[in-house]
């Protein structure tokens, strides 16, 4: 570890990291198959800039890390168990609609949290949060305008909508509850705590909902554990193809 | 005026090289072989995001799949640029798109050919968008002026695949022995299929003499595929690949490098349906649109709803 970075910090890089990656391989996904060409390229785009931003992250991981280990040895030649992400972004893509509730639920969290990242004493966050923030807040005017459109489309696209939030509603607030590495940096004032958020968050989501004529979930379960490499069953099969070639030839340039 | 005079008119415009634009008379079968062409180009660049979507979750690095992504997306885009020019001559894109969905529309029967390597990343780069650079440069200057913008714009970033694919296969060559035998199986597999990509023989090619002289098309089949064998030799050379034809040799004379035959009756299955990825293919295409169904029609009603409010607020 570099002298003066903490492990926190690596451990929280990578966890955004995670969090980019997964989700934009998810979209990435969809290329080729998009419900119609127009969002078929809206949906590679906004993949495309997170998995710009991960490698950012990554990269920032890397050096706070200073063993030498590069974006690409982080990413696919870590195992499922050390991967952090939140578990919402790894969930399937489902319909469309699945794939917009998901997406709407982590951008309603990520576009504040990196408001708050700009702010950040660590200049490497701060450096990050300022190329990524303008591309999402693209991505949640992308996602909300679409849970709009199924939700006050047709009552086929109404109920395939409820269906796929009243499903993702579970694993939203595992954004908002600390791991013992972002509660370090918290106490430290090097991030934002889920209080500096929630409010923005909670509010997006209720106009939202509300104006798309959909019903806020009552469901009081709630799911964690992506935080501390504990995930759904989903993410194994995803990095078998993400990381297949690594694996398969170790240790070749490509 | 009359038909012959609309006519000679048409054609002096052409000969004149002045460009056709959409609300200028044209003879029918102008109009026809356009809509034809342009939709069956548009139709390959959407249907051959496939073959290379089949690639981007396992792309071997993270630089590798974000420009892979990149790739296809454009893919994508030269669909959208394309569809838009067709629908310049009065179609819709629903109605192509039924055309491709219902077999009566074709596509490039290349991307009928499996993906099956990393390599192929690199060889449908250098090799499939080779060739069709071939076509597309020739097509800037084609007689249609919205096929000719839009042919202007998708060559611009045609040829940043091309190179992009090229580099794929110069890092493999530059690798370990399973990496160069990987890139030379893939250009294997993939030479012959590319050859056959500018069509058949001028001797057997059912439209070329009246698209040459309304130049739509202003180089024969068997120029082009010439062009690209003289180009691409000395490429595969320089990554130390060897071309899989035994009579490949340089003319002196001609000062053109002279290649085996083509196996025809290959090319003629694949395009009547039966290469091995052909079902797959267009089942993926129809899944696609039959899925996105209902999201279409719930932007529609969307759409509506919101402007019938809007009626209500601002009478």
């Amino acid at each position: 570890m570099n002298q003066t970075a903490s492990p926190s910090l690596f451990q929280f890089a990578l966890y955004m990291a995670d969090n980019c990656l997964v989700l934009g391989h998810r979209l990435g996904e969809w290329c080729g198959h998009g419900p119609v060409l127009e969002q078929d390229i809206a949906m590679t785009n906004i993949s495309l800039d997170l998995i710009g931003q991960a490698r950012l992250y990554y990269q920032y991981a890397a050096e706070l890390e200073g063993k030498g280990r590069t974006e690409d040895d982080l990413a696919y030649l870590r195992s499922e168990r050390e991967y952090t992400n939140a578990l919402l972004v790894e969930l399937p893509n489902g319909d469309f609609a699945h794939t917009i509730a998901r997406q709407f639920l982590f951008d309603a969290w990520h576009l504040p949290f990196l408001k708050t990242m700009l702010s950040s004493p660590d200049a490497g966050l701060a450096d990050i949060a300022g190329k990524a923030v303008k591309e999402v807040t693209y991505h949640l005017k992308w996602s909300r305008e679409w849970v709009l459109r199924l939700g006050d489309g047709t009552d086929e696209s109404h109920q395939r909508m409820q269906t796929a939030l009243d499903e993702a509603w579970m694993y939203r607030l595992e954004l908002l509850m600390p791991a013992p590495f972002e509660q370090r940096l918290i106490d430290a004032g090097v991030i934002a705590g889920p209080d500096e958020i929630r409010n923005d968050w909670e509010q997006t989501i209720a106009d939202t909902l509300r104006e798309a004529t959909l019903t806020t979930p009552d469901d009081p379960a709630v799911q964690t554990g992506g935080k501390t490499g504990i995930h759904t069953e989903h993410l194994g099969h995803m990095l078998a193809d993400l990381q297949y070639m690594q694996r398969a030839y170790p240790g070749l340039e490509w | 005026m009359n038909q012959q005079d609309l006519e000679s008119r048409f054609q002096d415009k052409i000969d004149r090289e002045v460009k056709i634009e959409a609300k200028d008379w044209m003879p029918d079968a102008y109009r026809k072989t356009l809509i034809r062409q342009i939709s069956q180009h548009a139709h390959s660049e959407v249907v051959g995001m496939l073959p290379e979507g089949n690639w981007i979750t396992r792309a071997p690095s993270l630089r590798r799949k974000a420009a892979l992504l990149a790739k296809v997306q454009d893919e994508g885009g030269h669909g959208l640029y394309l569809y838009a020019a067709a629908e310049t001559m009065g179609v819709s894109r629903d109605q192509l798109l039924d055309e491709l969905h219902t077999g009566k529309a074709k596509y490039s029967s290349i991307f009928n050919y499996p993906a099956l390597s990393w390599a192929d990343m690199g060889a449908i780069g250098w090799l499939v968008d080779g060739a069709a650079i071939m076509n597309q440069v020739m097509l800037q200057r084609t007689s249609y002026g919205p096929y000719s913008r839009a042919m202007i714009r998708i060559c611009k970033e045609e040829s940043f695949h091309q190179r992009q694919g090229y580099e794929i296969l110069l890092t493999l060559v530059r690798g370990s022995a399973e990496q160069k035998a990987m890139a030379q199986d893939s250009l294997n597999r993939w030479w012959w299929p590319s050859l056959m990509m500018f069509g058949p023989s001028d001797a057997e090619s059912t439209h070329s003499a009246q698209s040459m002289a309304w130049k739509i098309k202003r180089k024969s089949n068997d120029v082009l595929r010439q062009a690209f064998v003289d180009a691409t030799v000395p490429q595969a050379q320089y990554l130390g690949l060897t071309i899989p034809d035994p009579d490949l040799k340089w003319n002196e004379e001609t000062g053109h490098w002279e290649f085996g035959p083509i196996d025809w009756d290959e090319f003629w299955n694949v395009v009547k349906g039966n290469g091995i990825c052909n079902r797959q293919r267009l089942r993926d295409r129809v899944n696609a649109h039959e899925e996105g169904a209902w999201v279409r029609d719930a932007a529609l009603a969307y759409a509506e709803k919101k402007q019938a409010r809007k009626a209500v607020v601002t009478p």
